[in-house]
């Protein structure tokens, strides 16, 4: 049948079903298809801590957001155009991500009375029971189509079941006008290697589910989503958590320093460490440490002997290193400590995404102990991110906090590839000569930036030691009491020197005004989308955001005194608007926080604004 | 290549130990012992990085003139390896306590150990903590009398030496602080020896814990309770060398030689080199009454090293990757190009 092409801007899909129903991965091929097709896009996985939980359950239900446009988009959407489905749970747990207008595609074989009294529906049609009956309803018996397209692959029932998400995403390649060519190339990448075997059924699933959905009068209409004018250049899309690992490799092979990576798996932080094992090659080294303690010690310790070091985690991690931070500040080391964030306290929620790891980035050790602050705010920019963080650790010879968020570290977005040569060599402050009395001075500091030398053990003549003791400028341990002043105050001047090092704000919108819309980290998609919606409604207001948060660009002060009202907009209670006010306690701040473990929604985001007018 | 002495070791630093305290000994064995092993391995001193954790003992890297590192209370382990993985080439010694080591650091001990780094432990062990002032460690006696244990432990000692064993460790000597001719010879083979070596020097506190370790220390009494094992050496002690070591078929046992029909050819033979680390098991078990408690090299195998193994693999890896800077690393894998 004739089906009406509709050109739209862009469309949000939701792939959701059981953990094991394989529904990160469809998301993703989806993703990766789109970016390819040359679409804007941005992606949430939305996932269980779970590996398996009991099946057809809503405790169970994987899901993964893709948000594809025609221009570039900054969110994985608030709410989807169509939900795919694959089970009663999965459409009882995402119902109410449906627009007025969207599509839900279910496979009718999962909706039998047992599944859907396992998903916890008690009337008779779950359409009517969830209120969304009035969406366009697409109920297709996906699991029998599938055998059906099987049948004579010789493949057993188990497996044949395994490609219904394929059959699913045959027919959303359809609805939204995806050349299947695309997805043929990355199921050949996919299993090519390890399961040829399963290359031709997946493409026979894929293309008889795009065949099923273009004679299926149940869809209405398909819609076509142009191709973005990119600037030139060579594209990929890529992750929070890979982006991570690379610009630690860039940090490394621009300083000239091998990478060296100590760390404990912790969700979601795992796949930096992960990322960093594959890459060898470049000479990094991953130690997959006994504890989150042995992570940053042992990165401590490769940072003594003078490698780039990292240790990666999240909230409950961090929470252990702080003893090790303390000492890293103490010993003055390089050291980049990446905190991918996750909803707390204790264990938490670790699949969710939170930002309420900033005070304990900022406060969360003993004594007085300043550690540089800094946030990516997209998937892409964790390359920057990592990169400048390292390059600071490097060259103020400190340990540095890199807070990402699980929503950047398991997003992904399209990035336009740079070049190495557009980035700047990282120079350490390393030791080279030795004073008049012939004796290296290990705390001595350089006047403009009040960095101390590095001298790398094996370094004849500068033999020295460090340690968690206060000491003088030489290195010898002194509990006088003006000599750890100074010291504590050295410490401090020194961080907030770095200052001088990071760029300035730039304010989006008028330098004055009303009101000022601040972030920083992971919620810069949503708040910029907000902030253009509110201005299509006519609001006159300006945006800011934090990449670097302590310490804070020199200009922040002069920014935020144009505005008669701020408002800080972040996933917590409050951390960074705290923060502010206690630098700047004559500014007007607002607090918009958020604590659910999701990110913000756009809608939010516009009805705080417009509260805060 | 200069000579080093052992005042090349010394540093500026006054060493704040109590008098008679036996950390004194044992850095003054260690200042000895590294000249040799300079000789013998062609080191440099600037090779050389002392670590330690917290504790009296820990304060032994500030003492040394080499590289140093006084970290954390029981992460030495930790960044020893750190260190060693960083730069395979530096030659990494660790000084710690047994609280340090047993207690707080534990988890990372037995790791360290398992995976055979080529560090160099000094495990201080006094039966106590003394920086604290005198609270019960994982290694007194059950029973002991301290400031947080006033009507006795109720918990069981670790013996740092099963433990060592128990995680396949591939090098355990055990000494006492004032033996330090034996020390120099241990401290020179476990230098010698690529993997993680782990050297018990059951110290004396003299403030907190005096005399723990008397009856093996005492010259009156110690050749009766204690044995020096040397590998190819028969395993005979004792004041008059009458006294050794057999195996009964069922387990070892301390006899007299020349009663109940043993001869000098029924003694055992130390071999440290033997991977059977059931016999090292037993010997590092041994304790009196019925035994003499062995000190000495208990075992020294060969075994992978796990700053070698990373080191190889990166190497390997290089060699076969198509992937050689970042940017071959960004333009990887899926990429699109926008004309």
């Amino acid at each position: 049948m004739q089906h009406k092409v509709i050109d739209t801007k862009d469309v949000v899909i939701r792939f959701a079903g059981d953990s094991g129903d394989g529904m990160q991965l469809t998301g993703s091929l989806f993703a990766n298809m789109s970016a390819i097709y040359g679409n804007g896009l941005s992606t949430f996985p939305d996932y269980p801590a779970e590996i398996r939980a009991p099946k057809g359950t809503v405790a169970g239900v994987s899901g993964f957001q893709v948000h594809i446009g025609s221009e570039d988009v900054s969110t994985p959407g608030d709410f989807c155009d169509m939900l795919i489905a694959m089970n009663p749970a999965a459409l009882m747990a995402n119902a109410k991500w449906c627009k007025r207008t969207a599509m839900i595609l279910v496979d009718e074989d999962a909706f039998d009375e047992a599944g859907l009294r396992k998903a916890g529906f008690k009337e008779e049609n779950p359409f009517v029971e969830l209120g969304v009956d009035d969406r366009v309803l697409i109920v297709s018996p996906v699991t029998t189509l599938t055998e059906e397209s099987l049948k004579e692959s010789g493949l057993d029932t188990k497996t044949v079941h395994k490609c219904k998400n394929m059959f699913t995403l045959g027919m959303a390649c359809f609805i939204f006008d995806r050349p299947l060519d695309y997805i043929f190339q990355y199921v050949e990448g996919k299993f090519g290697k390890k399961h040829p075997e399963m290359v031709e059924p997946n493409k026979k699933v894929l293309k008889d589910g795009f065949n099923y959905a273009a004679n299926l009068q149940m869809i209405p209409d398909t819609y076509h989503i142009e191709q973005t004018h990119h600037e030139k250049g060579l594209y990929r899309n890529i992750t929070g958590n890979q982006a991570v690992a690379w610009g630690l490799l860039a940090a490394s092979e621009k300083s000239g320093l091998p990478l060296f990576c100590g760390s404990y798996p912790i969700t979601p932080a795992t796949a930096i460490l992960e990322e960093l094992a594959l890459h060898k090659s470049l000479g990094a080294k991953t130690l997959q440490a006994e504890d989150e303690i042995a992570g940053i010690c042992t990165a401590i310790g490769a940072a003594y002997a003078g490698d780039l070091a990292v240790t990666t985690t999240s909230g409950p991690g961090l929470s252990l290193k702080s003893e090790a931070l303390g000492l890293a500040v103490m010993a003055e080391l390089p050291l980049v400590v990446v905190d991918v964030q996750r909803a707390g306290p204790s264990t938490g929620i670790p699949t969710k995404t939170e930002q309420t790891d900033l005070n304990q980035a900022l406060y969360g050790r003993n004594g007085e102990c300043p550690i540089p602050v800094v946030a990516p705010h997209s998937p892409a920019h964790c390359f920057e991110m990592a990169f400048q963080a390292s390059k600071i650790a490097l060259e103020h010879m400190t340990p540095v906090m890199l807070l990402s968020e699980g929503f950047l570290g398991n997003g992904s977005e399209p990035w336009k590839i740079p070049s190495m040569s557009s980035y700047p060599a990282i120079k350490p402050p390393f030791a080279t000569s030795l004073p008049e009395d012939g004796k290296f001075h290990p705390f001595e500091r350089d006047p403009q930036t009040l960095v101390r030398r590095w001298a790398i053990p094996g370094q004849k003549g500068f033999e020295h030691r460090v340690g968690g003791l206060e000491k003088n400028h030489n290195g010898v341990l002194s509990s006088d009491p003006a000599n750890h002043a100074l010291m504590v105050a050295e410490r401090e001047a020194k961080v907030q020197k770095i200052a001088d090092y990071i760029p300035q704000l730039e304010v989006d919108g008028p330098a004055s005004g009303k009101l000022l819309v601040v972030g920083w980290g992971g919620t810069f998609g949503h708040i910029l989308s907000a902030v253009s919606a509110a201005r299509e409604e006519g609001l006159d207001i300006s945006r800011v955001h934090f990449d670097y948060i302590y310490p804070v660009p020199r200009n922040t002060e002069k920014v935020l005194s144009g505005f008669q009202k701020v408002l800080v907009c972040e996933l917590n209670n409050g951390h960074f608007a705290n923060y502010l006010h206690g630098l700047f306690p004559q500014v007007n701040i607002v607090k918009f926080g958020k604590v659910q473990g999701q990110p913000f929604l756009v809608s939010e985001l516009v009805d705080a604004i417009k509260e805060a007018l | 290549m200069a000579t080093l002495s052992f005042k090349d070791f010394k540093s500026d630093q006054e060493v704040r130990w109590c008098p008679g305290c036996g950390d004194h000994a044992v850095l003054a064995a260690l200042q000895r012992a590294l000249p040799k092993v300079s000789s013998a391995l062609n080191y440099e001193k600037e090779r050389y990085v002392v670590v330690s954790g917290i504790g009296c003992s820990s304060r032994l890297p500030y003492y040394m003139d080499t590289y140093g590192f006084h970290s954390i209370h029981g992460r030495a382990t930790a960044i020893s390896t750190g260190i060693k993985v960083a730069n395979p080439w530096l030659t990494v010694w660790q000084a710690c306590g047994d609280g340090d080591a047993l207690a707080i650091g534990g988890n990372h001990f037995i790791h360290a150990i398992r995976r055979n780094i080529d560090i160099n432990i000094i495990l201080f062990h006094n039966q106590i903590y003394g920086l604290t002032k005198g609270q019960y460690s994982p290694t007194s006696k059950f029973g002991a009398i301290t400031k947080t244990s006033p009507y006795g432990t109720v918990e069981h000692p670790f013996n740092p030496g099963s433990l060592v064993l128990g995680a396949k460790g591939t090098f355990f000597a055990r000494s006492l602080d004032v033996e330090l001719k034996l020390n120099e010879e241990i401290m020179t083979a476990a230098a010698l020896h690529d993997g993680c070596s782990v050297m018990e020097m059951l110290t004396n506190c003299v403030i907190f814990n005096d005399g723990a370790h008397k009856t093996l220390s005492d010259p009156a009494v110690k050749a009766d309770h204690t044995i020096v094992l040397r590998h190819g050496e028969k395993m005979i002690f004792g004041k008059d060398h009458d006294r050794g070591l057999i195996y009964d078929g069922r387990k070892i046992r301390a006899v007299h030689i020349g009663e109940g029909g043993f001869t000098e050819d029924d003694i055992l033979v130390h071999d440290a080199h033997t991977d059977n680390i059931g016999i090292h098991m037993a010997l590092a078990d041994m304790k009196g009454p019925d035994y003499p408690v062995a000190l000495g090299v208990i075992r020294d195998v060969k075994d992978i090293t796990y700053d070698d193994g990373v080191r190889d693999q990166v190497k390997d890896v290089m060699q076969k990757s198509t992937i050689h800077c970042v940017d071959d690393l960004l333009r990887s894998g899926a990429t699109w190009e926008v004309k």
